[in-house]
């Protein structure tokens, strides 16, 4: 994993450090002091004295919108569980499920204070007395690291760190929610959304680490100053990993708003055939349909894409998208939580359909019954992840709509059978829920 | 008075009486799980109850069609 803040790339006018100021302490986190010295103290107040609606209301005029791939309005969901009776408590989510995704493994590796800054403070926005800090098990390092971090700390919430199995939708909010209840790293169906009734009964906010850093800095600088930087309707700064074809892939600081083009030239994308956007619940384009949108949501409705959790994988010209999506496909079908009839054997029956396309075997009419199935099963599972995944399938269709016809014919292109480095990483994962 | 039919995902298991018993509101996929046409007017209320209480993993619910989701 590697970061990027050259002072070249900030030259262009498309970086601005904020989350990554304090990331010249390369390969180790920033300690306690450090992190003070970066960004100052945090604005306590006197102990127990400060307002807690002033921070829900410094969130919500920043316009900061969750960074975890829905792009929900931060100070909404704060207020939501501010607002409500029980015992409410805060979730960290660290885990980073998204395979092509390293912003948060790179931002918690770099600048742990600061997402335990903007926890302690939802904490006490929100009336809770526990900050449960999500991450994945297979990732030691990291979990020693912020365990490291939050013994530094002197602070009056309580950090607890939790290691979860290891799933792509382990990191769901309901799932979290449901192993931090005792059961298992599955999602479970809505409502009650965790705002509602989550740990403990208790009203919940689940937020991710990126989002929480942004806390910690809207707390300190105020939310005009977050809205110095990025678009009205999507101000502040956002981490993305470029990944695939790109000379330097790795994490990047964008103002959000920044075009995608430019995100690639960032990374010295190389010649690039097609981009994948948003992640594996993304959507796959022309690089020159979406080289000049911004990378927000409302810049990419219009194609039908979303930010996502912010990456963007560029596919080597040459390459072959329906095989690259037959492999994402098949591996989330296996990722499913096996709860629901329509993901449980309908991803599976996607996948196997995808198969047979990039082979170029298809048994049938692949195509007829990819539509019919593409068509049933988003909307019924309880969580999006049938949905991300027919999202995904549905727009491979579209962006190599020229090779899904040769490979439909029984003439799949050459590159069908190739391997490289610069494929879609596909995790293992372990087979535990608990 | 309007109502909803909702069925639970993760309590389903596809028997696939509530097709049988409302076809005019609910189908089966190709693997044997409904899609369910949410509204039902009043005149179908009665066949909807019956179907929710034939439902072996108590997965189908009628509700007020006012009531929203969060």
């Amino acid at each position: 994993m590697s970061v990027h803040q050259d002072a070249e790339a900030g030259a262009r006018g498309h970086t601005t450090r904020r989350l990554t100021v304090g990331w010249q302490h390369a390969g180790r986190p920033a300690r306690l002091r450090e992190h003070l010295d970066v960004y100052g103290p945090l604005p306590s107040g006197r102990r127990g004295h400060a307002d807690p609606r002033s921070l829900v209301d410094a969130v919500a005029a920043a316009g900061l919108t969750g960074r975890g791939g829905a792009g929900f309005p931060t100070g909404t969901k704060l207020r939501a569980v501010a607002g409500r009776r029980g015992r409410a408590a805060v979730v960290a989510n660290g885990m980073e499920s998204e395979p092509a995704s390293e912003k948060d493994q790179a931002l918690l590796a770099r600048a742990p204070h600061l997402v335990l800054d903007g926890a302690a403070l939802a904490a006490r926005a929100v009336g809770a007395d526990t900050v449960h800090v999500c991450l994945d098990r297979t990732r030691r390092h990291q979990v020693d690291e912020v365990s490291r971090a939050v013994d530094e700390r002197r602070d009056e919430v309580r950090f607890l760190v939790h290691e979860l199995p290891h799933r792509y939708v382990s990191s769901e909010e309901t799932a979290l929610v449901r192993w931090l209840n005792g059961g298992e790293a599955r999602p479970t169906a809505t409502p009650p959304r965790p705002y509602e009734r989550g740990v403990e009964r208790g009203p919940t906010l689940v937020d991710n680490v990126e989002t929480l850093a942004h806390i910690g800095l809207i707390a300190r600088y105020g939310p005009r100053w977050f809205r110095e930087v990025g678009r009205p309707d999507a101000p502040g700064t956002m981490l993305v990993t470029a990944a695939g074809a790109v000379r330097q892939p790795g994490v990047y600081e964008i103002e959000a708003g920044t075009r995608i083009g430019d995100v690639l030239a960032l990374a010295d994308a190389a010649d690039v055939d097609a981009l994948l956007v948003g992640g594996y619940f993304g959507t796959w384009h022309d690089p020159r349909e979406v080289a000049g949108l911004p990378m927000t949501a409302a810049g990419l409705q219009p194609v039908g894409a979303a930010p996502g959790a912010g990456v963007l994988f560029a596919l080597a010209a040459g390459r072959c998208g329906i095989t690259e999506t037959a492999r994402v496909l098949a591996y989330l079908a296996r990722q499913g939580a096996q709860q629901c009839g329509p993901c449980m054997f309908g991803l599976p029956a996607v996948a196997d359909d995808f198969a047979q396309l990039a082979a170029g075997r298809p048994d049938g009419d692949v195509l007829r019954r990819l539509d019919r199935r593409l068509g049933v099963i988003p909307g019924r599972g309880a969580c999006r992840h049938p949905d991300g995944a027919v999202r995904l399938a549905a727009s491979a269709l579209t962006a190599f709509a020229a090779d899904v016809r040769a490979h439909a014919g029984g003439r799949p292109c050459p590159a069908a059978y190739r391997r490289s480095l610069a494929d879609l990483p596909i995790p293992r994962s372990e087979g535990e829920w608990r | 008075m309007r109502w909803r039919l909702r069925v639970d995902p993760t309590a389903c298991t596809g028997h696939g009486l509530c097709a049988d018993l409302l076809p005019e509101r609910i189908e089966l996929d190709e693997w044997g799980f409904p899609i369910v046409h949410g509204d039902v007017p009043a005149g179908l209320a009665a066949h909807a109850r019956r179907a929710v209480r034939a439902c072996p993993a108590l997965a189908l619910r009628l509700e007020s069609a006012r009531k929203e989701p969060a």
